[in-house]
Order: C-alpha cells, then sequence, then structure tokens
C-alpha cells in the first residue's frame, strides 16, 4: 500500500503532467464507448474550445501560484466580468476598434494586477485577503459598468473565438500557440526561472541577487492580463459580456492548477499539465452528460477528484504557510 | 562562587552516584546522518548540583541537553532517569518530564499570541477546571516574584506585546513553577540572560542558586564565563562533541577554563597561513556599522582582503552579513557597499539551496543575466557554466542535471561556493558556510578563496571555527550584537578571540 | 495616557465601525430605529454571524475555508427536505456532515496538505450534494425551525440576542475556558504545544468539527428566515466569513482571533447594505463598499503595527 503510494507519487514527480492527460483520454473513451463511438470529433472540437478558457487563467493563476505558498490571486472572476464588459462597449460591436478595445481591456486587467500587489506589498495583507478584497471592489465595478450592457461582439473578434477550422476551434490554436510561449518563459526565461526559484525558497531567492519584490509583482500583473484576455474572449464567445461569466473561472482556474500537476507549495510547475487539466475537466462534465449523470453529482466528483490528487501528490515539502 | 555549603555536600558524595542521580547518561552517542555530533558523553545530574556547561559552538552543548530533555533519542548509550534505565526508544519528552525535567531553550517555546497566564495553562495540563485562570495568575506571579522581583510583568498581558527580555522572564517562571501533579527537579537553563539586562540576570542566577541549595538541580548554559563561576558548583566542558572536562568549579579559572575549551592546533599547515598582515591601503569596498554599535567601530573590507567575523554563533555576524547584502541593492545608512556582491549560506536549507532544481540550476542562478540573450537563458552557455564549475571545485557527481539534493552536504557547499565565485560579484559574503563539511572539501575551498583573494576579489567571512580565521587578514569579533575586539593578522590567536567572545562580566 | 494602547484601539475598531455604520442609519431613516426595522436589518446576518464564526475556527489554527459557502447551502437544502421530511434522516444527515468536516481536518493535519485546495475540492463536494437534494429552488423549512427563528422576543429582537449569545458563547468558549486556550495556542506556536504533549491532531479535528457544527446552525437559520433554500443559496458566505472575521479583528495567522469583534464585522457587512439601500446608492456598489472597507480596515490595522515596530 505504501510502496503503492510512493511508486504513485514518483511518476507524480518525474511527469506531473501526466496524470492530468491520461485521466483525460480514459474518459474520453469511456465517453465515446457510452456513445457507441459516435460524434468523437464533435466532443474533442467543443473541449478544445472550451478547455481554451479553463487554460487561459490556469495559465496566469499558475504564475502566482508558482511564485510560493500562500500566493493566489482570487480575483480573477470580477477581472473576467470588469474587462469583458470594457472591451465589449469600447469596441461597440465594430471590427475598427478591436485593438483599441483589447488593448483597454487589457490595460485594465494590469491595473487590478497593480492593485493587487500594491495591497500585498504596500499594506502586507496575506495575498488570499488581499486578492478578495481587491475582487469585491472590482466586482462592483463590473455590476455599475456593464449594468444593461447588451453590446454583441465585434464580427471578426466573434469569428475568432468560436469559428472553426476543419473542424478545430481557431481559439484553441491560439491559446495553444499562447501556453507555448508561455512554458518556455516559464523554464527558459530568465523570469521564469527568478520566479521558480522565489517560489522555492524566497530568502535564498532574495540572498541570490533576486529582486523578489519586482518578480513578485510582474507575476500577479501577468495573471491579471490573462484573466482579463480571457473575460475579452469569453465575451465574445457567448455574445457579449455578461456579470457572472467569470464565476466559474474562481475555482476552476485553481483547480486545472492542482490537477495539471503543479505544486502548491511553489518553485514547481509546468505548462502543459494545465492544458490536460483544462480537457479533462471538460471532458468530465461531458462524460458525465453523457452518462446521463447530473449536474450534482458531476460536481461531487469534480470535487472529490480535487481533494483525492491534491492528497496523493502530497505537499512536496514540509510546512511553509 | 560556590557556597561552603555546596561543596561540602558535594565532597560527600564524590561524582554523584549513578543510584541516586536525577538523570544520569553513559557513552551516549548521537549522530545526524554522517555528521557525530555527540561522542560518547557521560554525565550525571544528582539533587542540588548546579552544573556550568560550557564549550565553542558545536561542542555539542545543545545536543547533549535536547537527549535530556527527551526531545531528542540517543543513538547510542545509556539513559537513566531516576536511577531507572529507558530504553532508548522510550526516551520521550514526557518520560523526562514525568520526572521534573524541564528546559528553557534559546528558541522561546511560548505562543504569542496567549496572555503569559494562559501559556501556564498550556504547559501545566492540570491547570483545568473552573477558576482555572486565577489560579495559573497565582502561580506565575508567585514566580515571578519569587524570582524576578519588581518584574511589573502583568500575568494577563499578550506574550507577543511584551519585549523580548520580559518574554524570556515569563518562560524561565513557567519552567520554574510546581504544580500539584509536577514539581521542577532539573531545570537546563540554555543562555538564559542572553536577553536579560544585567541586574534582571543576576536576579535569575540568585535564584538559581537559592533553587539549588533548596535541593533542585540546575544545568546552566552560559557564554558569560562570570555567570558560570558565581552559580556552578561543577563545570563541564565540551568539546567537539565530547566531555573533557568534569571538574569542581573551584579547581578551575578563567585562564585553565578557556584552555579548555579551545582545542591545540593539529593542522600542519599552520606554516603557511603564518603570512603577514597586509597593510590596508585605499578605499575600503565594505564600511558595516552593526546596528547595535554604540562607538564608531565598524567593519571594513578593502579590495582583495579576508575578513574574519568571529565569536559566539547568533552574536550578530549573520545579521551584519544580511546588512551588508542588503546595502548592495538598497540605501542603507549602516552600511556602504562598493561592488557587486554575491552570498555563500551556510544554514543551506534556509538560505541557499533550492531543493527542487538540478545542482546545475542551483550553481547558475546567481549568474543567469550574463548567461542570456533577450531575457531567454542560453543552454550552451549555461552548461558551460556548470562544466566549469564542476572541475573548478570538483564536485562530486555524475550529472550536474542530478537534484541538488542527491549531493552530501559538502558537495552541496561546494556548488553553493560555484554560485558565488561563478558570479561576475567583487565582494563574497560567507555566512559560517563550512558547517558540516568534511576536512577534504575544506582544503580545496581554503585554497580557492586565497587564489581569489589574491586576484582582487574582497572576502568577508563569518566563521565559527577559529582554525579558519587563520586565513583571515583581519578579524572582527563579535559579542551581543556589537564589535567587541579588532585584530590583525598578526596579533590573531586563538586566546584572545575566545576573551572577547567570553564576556568577563559578572552578575 | 499619553499614548492610545494600540491592543485596545485594535479591539475597539470593529464596534465602532458597527456603531457609526448604525447611527448612520438611524439619522438617514429613522424609522429603521425600531424593533420591526431592526429585526428585517438583523435577520439575514444573523446566519451570516454563524457562519463567520465556523470560518473564525478555522482561521485559529492557521488554515482557511473556501467551502463553508457550499457547506451551508448544502445544510439549507438538507433542513429544507429531509429534516422536514424525515427528521431522522435530517438529523442523521447533518451529524454526518460534521463528521465529514472532522475528517477533513484529519486529512489535512496527516497528509499536511494545504487548505485552500482541499476545502476547494470540498466546496464542489457541497455544492454537488445541495444540488441533487434540491435542483430547483423549493422545498420547505420544518415548522419548528421557522418558529424558533421567527420567535418574537419581547423589547429586543431575536437577531440581537442571537448575535450576542454567538459572541459571549465563543468568547467563553474559546477566549476564556482552559480547553480554548490550548486550541488557541496550536495556532500560535504549534511546536510548543506539541512540546508541552498536546495532541496537534486532536486539536486541529476538534476545530474542524466545531467549524462544522456552526456551519449546521447556520444553515439551519438561513432556512429557519427564508422558509425555503436552493442551492447557492450562501455561495457568497464564503468570502463574507473570512471578510467578516478579519474586520473583527482577526489576523491572518498565528492564532490571532477575536470572536465578539468577528460578530461584530459579520453584522457591519451585512447593513453596509442596507446603509447604501437608505442612501439611494444602487445594490451594485455594496459588495464594492464591502471590499472598499476591508482594504480601508487593513490598511490601518497595517499602519498601526507599523507605527509600533518604530516605536519599539
Amino acid at each position: 500500500m505504501t510502496s503503492r503510494l510512493a511508486k504513485f507519487q514518483s511518476i507524480w514527480q518525474s511527469a506531473p503532467y501526466a496524470f492530468a492527460f491520461i485521466g483525460a483520454m480514459v474518459i474520453f473513451a469511456i465517453t465515446l464507448i457510452a456513445n457507441q463511438g459516435s460524434g468523437a470529433g464533435q466532443i474533442v472540437s467543443a473541449a478544445l474550445a472550451f478547455g481554451s478558457f479553463y487554460a487561459l487563467v490556469g495559465i496566469g493563476q499558475m504564475f502566482v501560484i508558482t511564485s510560493g505558498p500562500g500566493n493566489i490571486d482570487l480575483s480573477v472572476p470580477a477581472n473576467i466580468a470588469l474587462s469583458g464588459a470594457v472591451a465589449m462597449s469600447i469596441m461597440g460591436g465594430s471590427d475598427a476598434m478591436i485593438p483599441l478595445g483589447l488593448l483597454a481591456a487589457l490595460g485594465c486587467g494590469a491595473a487590478i494586477g497593480c492593485v493587487n500587489y500594491a495591497l500585498i506589498s504596500v499594506l502586507r495583507i496575506p495575498p488570499i485577503i488581499a486578492t478578495l478584497s481587491s475582487s469585491f471592489v472590482v466586482q462592483s465595478l463590473a455590476i455599475v459598468y456593464g449594468r444593461g450592457l447588451r453590446i454583441t461582439p465585434p464580427p471578426f473578434l466573434a469569428e475568432i473565438a468560436t469559428g472553426r477550422v476543419a473542424g478545430i476551434p481557431i481559439l484553441s490554436v491560439l491559446v495553444i500557440a499562447l501556453a507555448g510561449v508561455m512554458a518556455l518563459v516559464l523554464h527558459r526565461s530568465i523570469y521564469g526561472r527568478f520566479l521558480k526559484a522565489i517560489g522555492q525558497n524566497m530568502n535564498a531567492a532574495s540572498l541570490a541577487g533576486i529582486r523578489v519584490g519586482l518578480v513578485r509583482f510582474g507575476t500577479y500583473v501577468l495573471c491579471a492580463i490573462f484573466a482579463a484576455l480571457c473575460g475579452v474572449l469569453l465575451a465574445a464567445f457567448s455574445g457579449g459580456a455578461s456579470l457572472n461569466m467569470g464565476e466559474e473561472y474562481l475555482l476552476a482556474s485553481i483547480a486545472v492548477v492542482v490537477i495539471g500537476g503543479t505544486s502548491v507549495a511553489g518553485g514547481f510547475s509546468n505548462v502543459s499539465g494545465i492544458w490536460g487539466a483544462a480537457l479533462f475537466l471538460y471532458l468530465l462534465v461531458t462524460m458525465m452528460n453523457t452518462l446521463g449523470v447530473g449536474t450534482g453529482l458531476r460536481q461531487i466528483l469534480t470535487g472529490l477528484i480535487i481533494v483525492a490528487v491534491i492528497t496523493l501528490a502530497g505537499s512536496r515539502r514540509g510546512v511553509r504557510e | 562562587m560556590t557556597t561552603h555549603s555546596q561543596q561540602q555536600r558535594r565532597e560527600a558524595m564524590p561524582g554523584s552516584s549513578l543510584q541516586d542521580s536525577l538523570v544520569a547518561l553513559s557513552g551516549v552517542t548521537k549522530t545526524f546522518g554522517a555528521v557525530r555530533a555527540l561522542a560518547g558523553v557521560d554525565l550525571s545530574v544528582g539533587p542540588g548540583e548546579c552544573i556550568g556547561l560550557v564549550g565553542h559552538n558545536g561542542a555539542g552543548k545543545s545536543t547533549l541537553m535536547q537527549i535530556l530533555a527527551g526531545t531528542l533519542r540517543p543513538t547510542d548509550g545509556r539513559y537513566d532517569l531516576g536511577g531507572e534505565t529507558v530504553a532508548l526508544s522510550d526516551v520521550s519528552v514526557s518520560k523526562a518530564q514525568g520526572v521534573g525535567i524541564r528546559c528553557v531553550f534559546q528558541e522561546l517555546s511560548l505562543c504569542p499570541n496567549l496572555t503569559a497566564t494562559e501559556n501556564v495553562r498550556v504547559r501545566h495540563a492540570a491547570l483545568s477546571g473552573f477558576g482555572w485562570r486565577k489560579r495559573a495568575a497565582k502561580l506565575l506571579t508567585e514566580a515571578l516574584d519569587d524570582i524576578f522581583p519588581g518584574h511589573g510583568i502583568s500575568p494577563g498581558a499578550t506574550v507577543g506585546d511584551l519585549s523580548l527580555g520580559r518574554r524570556q522572564m515569563v518562560e524561565i517562571a513557567i519552567n520554574f513553577i510546581a504544580t500539584e501533579s509536577s514539581h521542577p527537579r532539573l531545570v537546563i537553563l540554555d543562555e538564559p540572560t542572553s536577553s536579560l539586562d544585567q541586574s534582571v540576570a543576576s536576579q535569575l542566577l540568585a535564584y538559581a542558586r537559592r533553587f539549588v541549595e533548596a535541593g533542585g538541580s540546575i544545568i546552566l548554559i552560559s557564554h558569560i564565563l562570570g555567570d558560570i563561576f558565581s552559580t556552578a558548583g561543577r563545570i563541564v566542558v565540551m568539546r567537539d562533541g565530547a566531555v573533557v572536562a568534569d571538574r569542581p568549579a573551584s579547581e578551575f579559572d578563567r585562564a585553565s577554563l578557556v584552555a579548555a575549551m579551545g582545542h591545540v592546533a593539529e593542522d600542519d599547515e599552520d606554516e603557511a597561513l603564518a603570512h603577514a598582515a597586509k597593510a590596508r591601503i585605499g578605499e575600503p569596498v565594505v564600511i558595516a556599522r552593526p546596528p547595535k554599535q554604540a562607538n564608531g567601530a565598524a567593519v571594513s573590507l578593502h579590495r582583495g582582503e579576508i575578513v574574519g567575523l568571529a565569536g559566539l554563533a547568533g552574536h550578530g555576524q549573520t545579521a551584519l552579513l544580511r546588512l551588508v547584502q542588503h546595502a548592495a541593492y538598497h540605501r542603507s545608512r549602516l552600511a556602504e557597499v562598493r561592488g557587486r556582491i554575491a552570498f555563500v549560506a551556510g544554514d543551506r536549507q534556509s538560505d541557499g539551496v533550492f531543493p527542487l532544481w538540478s545542482i546545475g540550476e542551483n550553481v547558475t542562478i546567481r549568474s543567469l543575466p550574463a548567461l542570456s540573450r533577450l531575457g531567454f537563458v542560453s543552454s550552451a552557455r549555461e552548461a558551460a557554466m556548470e562544466a566549469e564549475w564542476k572541475d573548478t571545485l570538483k564536485i562530486r557527481t555524475p550529472d550536474m542535471d542530478d537534484n541538488i539534493l542527491t549531493l552530501s552536504g559538502g558537495n552541496q557547499q561546494k556548488a553553493l561556493f560555484a554560485r558565488a565565485l561563478g558570479s561576475d560579484a567583487e565582494i563574497i559574503a560567507m555566512d559560517d558556510p563550512m558547517r558540516g563539511v568534511d576536512v577534504g572539501t575544506k582544503r580545496e575551498v581554503y585554497e580557492r578563496i586565497r587564489k581569489e583573494a589574491g586576484e582582487g576579489r574582497s572576502f568577508l567571512w563569518y566563521t565559527t571555527e577559529f582554525d579558519e580565521l587563520l586565513h583571515c587578514d583581519h578579524v572582527y569579533v563579535f559579542r551581543e550584537g556589537r564589535i567587541v575586539a579588532e585584530l590583525d593578522r598578526g596579533e590573531l590567536t586563538e586566546e584572545k578571540v575566545l576573551q572577547s567572545s567570553f564576556d568577563e562580566a559578572a552578575a | 495616557m499619553a499614548r492610545l494602547d494600540p491592543k485596545l484601539l485594535r479591539a475597539a475598531v470593529p464596534a465602532l465601525s458597527l456603531a457609526l455604520l448604525l447611527v448612520a442609519i438611524f439619522i438617514i431613516q429613522p424609522r429603521t430605529m425600531s424593533y420591526f426595522g431592526l429585526n428585517l436589518m438583523l435577520n439575514l446576518a444573523l446566519p451570516i454571524a454563524f457562519a463567520t464564526m465556523a470560518q473564525l475556527f478555522i482561521l485559529t489554527v492557521n488554515d482557511l475555508d473556501l467551502s463553508i459557502g457550499g457547506f451551508v447551502s448544502m445544510v439549507a437544502c438538507i433542513a429544507a427536505t429531509w429534516l422536514n421530511e424525515t427528521p431522522l434522516l435530517g438529523i442523521a444527515a447533518l451529524i454526518a456532515s460534521i463528521a465529514a468536516y472532522a475528517a477533513l481536518g484529519a486529512l489535512i493535519h496527516l497528509r499536511n496538505l494545504p487548505s485552500i485546495v482541499v476545502t476547494l475540492g470540498m466546496s464542489f463536494v457541497w455544492l454537488g450534494c445541495a444540488v441533487l437534494l434540491l435542483p430547483s429552488p423549493g422545498g420547505a423549512a420544518p415548522d419548528w425551525l421557522t418558529a424558533i427563528v421567527k420567535f418574537k422576543m419581547p423589547f429586543v429582537p431575536l437577531a440581537i440576542v442571537a448575535s450576542a449569545v454567538l459572541g459571549l458563547v465563543v468568547h467563553f468558549g474559546l477566549m476564556r475556558s482552559a480547553g480554548g486556550v490550548v486550541l488557541r495556542a496550536s495556532g500560535g506556536n504549534p511546536q510548543a504545544v506539541a512540546k508541552a504533549g498536546w495532541s496537534l491532531l486532536k486539536l486541529k479535528v476538534t476545530m474542524y468539527a466545531l467549524a462544522g457544527t456552526f456551519g449546521v446552525l447556520s444553515g439551519l437559520i438561513l432556512v429557519g428566515t427564508t422558509t425555503s433554500a436552493d442551492a447557492n443559496i450562501a455561495l457568497r458566505y464564503t468570502l463574507l466569513s473570512i471578510a467578516g472575521v478579519i474586520l473583527g479583528g482577526g489576523e491572518f495567522t498565528g492564532g490571532r482571533v477575536s470572536p465578539i469583534g468577528a460578530v461584530l464585522g459579520a453584522l457591519t457587512l451585512a447593513l453596509v447594505g442596507s446603509l447604501l439601500s437608505f442612501l439611494r446608492i444602487s445594490p451594485e456598489w455594496q459588495i464594492g463598499a464591502q471590499g472598499l472597507m476591508l482594504i480601508v480596515v487593513l490598511a490601518l490595522r497595517s499602519l498601526v503595527n507599523r507605527f509600533e515596530e518604530r516605536a519599539q
């Protein structure tokens, strides 16, 4: 029993992303069997489209979580709601305004990231509380700003968000490419190295000459920008911004990070696992729908899977909260 | 000063036989991995004894006390409690507490979020039920009044709000409290006066003498030799994990005690080290004043120099190094640093190693900007640096891509040296970096440091080992956060360093 | 008394802010200064206060519960269905859910897991259970429950009395009793507590079980007030409860909490909405005002802390 657990943990440590992908494939297979083999293409296509949003917020959240224990961004959903609304209202349904609207939304995200880090660093508020309280304010802004906003997205943007080429969603191609870039940033850039160093041992990182504050600041802004981008695309995908469109992404963003094999103790993460977990989460929904499992049971299973994953993966290091 | 009655008692029962001893260790060893912290220690404590325990850092004092108190289990040997032998696997805190052994460790074990009274309750489980708070407050006040008359501590004060000294007083008082179910019979005081001011410290020592006269036992660890002489009836000297002297206090004087602590230099390379002091010329690259320094003394480091920071562990040397490191990046009113700096950690786990990374990644982290183009690290250049330093410092590993924790402690330390030496830093700060490092590695690194210094790098070297000071051009001795002596290479002797490290001031 | 004691100041802030808020409400809308008005305003605050207390137990041992909202929702659904139709099954389910909370505490301690992730996962589970029980809003609260919650106390509304009792009971249990001291100690310096011979596992399980118990009470009161339930009824309690504890003077780590402060904090958060509506500010700003209040309080606190540091 113990040795099996140890074996599991050793696989987990050498290829932490593997389980997310294996899980996704197993679930996919079950779904196909239940469907008698039909609709595979459709399922994959939908999974890629919906998984893109999970992946987007998940990547941002992953960078924050990588920066060490206690770091987390709870302002993601509010950010999505506000940025989506800002983008839609500035674009006003016109293709010509897309760059400006996108810029405004990303700028809005960056501002939220700045506020988050200011609360953490200047007021020394723990990240959870800091991002929680800023999310309250942002959510209010989103409600007020987005009230009665019924603007459809510009056609070009909508095409990008919903269009398919040979059955493959355009959006997913873009997000996969972005994920590739972010993987490069995480593993090969100086910033990525510094971030992982800080996540493992903030003290040692500072003594190794790393500007810890600057790196953490950049990370919170990065996460907020990713959430903002997700907000814009989500609004384009669903035919306009809505206030509660970010709601499910708080839990989802953390869930994909954990299932994707990132260490919640910080310093160890991978981007591909995020995609694996994103597909896994969506396919789980599809499978249970196919099997006729209701939303309730689906939620319960999702939750139990998160708890099981964290229990089996264990904390990589001792207590350091 | 030993009181007359105490001496008489001791003479009446020489060496306090094992039968009526409170706790007795014989042939106790303790190893941590490959490191041998205790190499066969015999020690017995009888009732009514006050033992002064002295020794340099790493002599094994703390390990020995933790074994006495049951927080550590001996690797081998015999452990007797109250005349009965306890199986080594059964050694535990509760067993030790059962016979009345209490321990005031250096790191306080109070809960800062609770009041002083509430901390009494946490320590003494018997205090519960209706009116416990009143009873606990009464016990604490009595103990405080007894030990520190005029202490001015309210038992209802939150511990976190108390000054460090007062926290220490509460901690001490709690350990001397007797409840219906538990009486203190042996209290271990590990540097109890470190955060107390003079008058309070003398109150404590006076109480300790009264406690011993009433039949209790005390083990006192202190770097203030005056305290040891004024309080202890018997002095135990430790060196390199063994007891090297265990005699009545009256048989020691200050000089013989210091001599017993120091060890005979058995190094053959002393000759090579006996270089003459270099003249200190030009502008220093580092000037740093300890925050607690009242006079104008400051550590200064010149180009190409190796400057040593000496004294007992935890007396402000590491804090000074951190201050210098910080001042290299930020403005500071206490330190001025001209040049790039790198830090070699001594506490590898908390300050040095990135545990999830390979050896190579641990080496290159300080030099990444130099190894990159457009913000991305060049794999080729990184690999080249890893290979270079693997050879230069002879890091013993099949592959620099292996995890850093696969290395032995000494080789991990080499990786940390490589991180600093391989960087563009002109100044290297070293925080007692040879802890737990084998002799062979040490020699290689010493040689490297001297070579680098010859080429113009400057080293600021905190060390607790006297032999290492022999490599330095200039030495500052620290005590209680201040520079208390400044020695040139020419005037450096172990005697002088020990004299300055241990305070004369008798209570 | 040249300088204000920062400790006193910190303890007084929650009470002062609530008093200030009430005064503002009374001035703007004098009609609220009545039995009926107060009852109306505070009725929905009571379950929040209980949920805040549940969160306080978890925060005391340096953990965080992101599932309390989902948990209260589930309890509300159990109360509006099983407890009403088959009381024995309902009671068994409630006891089982408290046991589940205690088990979570054990799991988190034994495997040394981050409480945030575990409770995040559990929030899905509770919510799923709630949806299974009550797929669409509805159900009915047991009559006895409604009767208790809507009981008309003479002179003082039940909500005020209940809040006061809640604050005082937990204050005596956690802050004054001998057992409570050890529970808080395990948040302040766990190593020292273990060294003194206490079992950290037992302490943590106790705290989680207490949190589960107060979560159950919160759900029951909520259903008694609303008389029906839905699966999403209390989701926002997660964030409100954290905010309430912090607003009430609790610290994020180190076992520094204040039960009375937490009740006041929860009431304050609940009343902000009333004030805004009386000010004719659209309810959209309510959550923003709660957030701003949290930031201001935390900013003030960090200012006081820095002041103290400098003074030392």
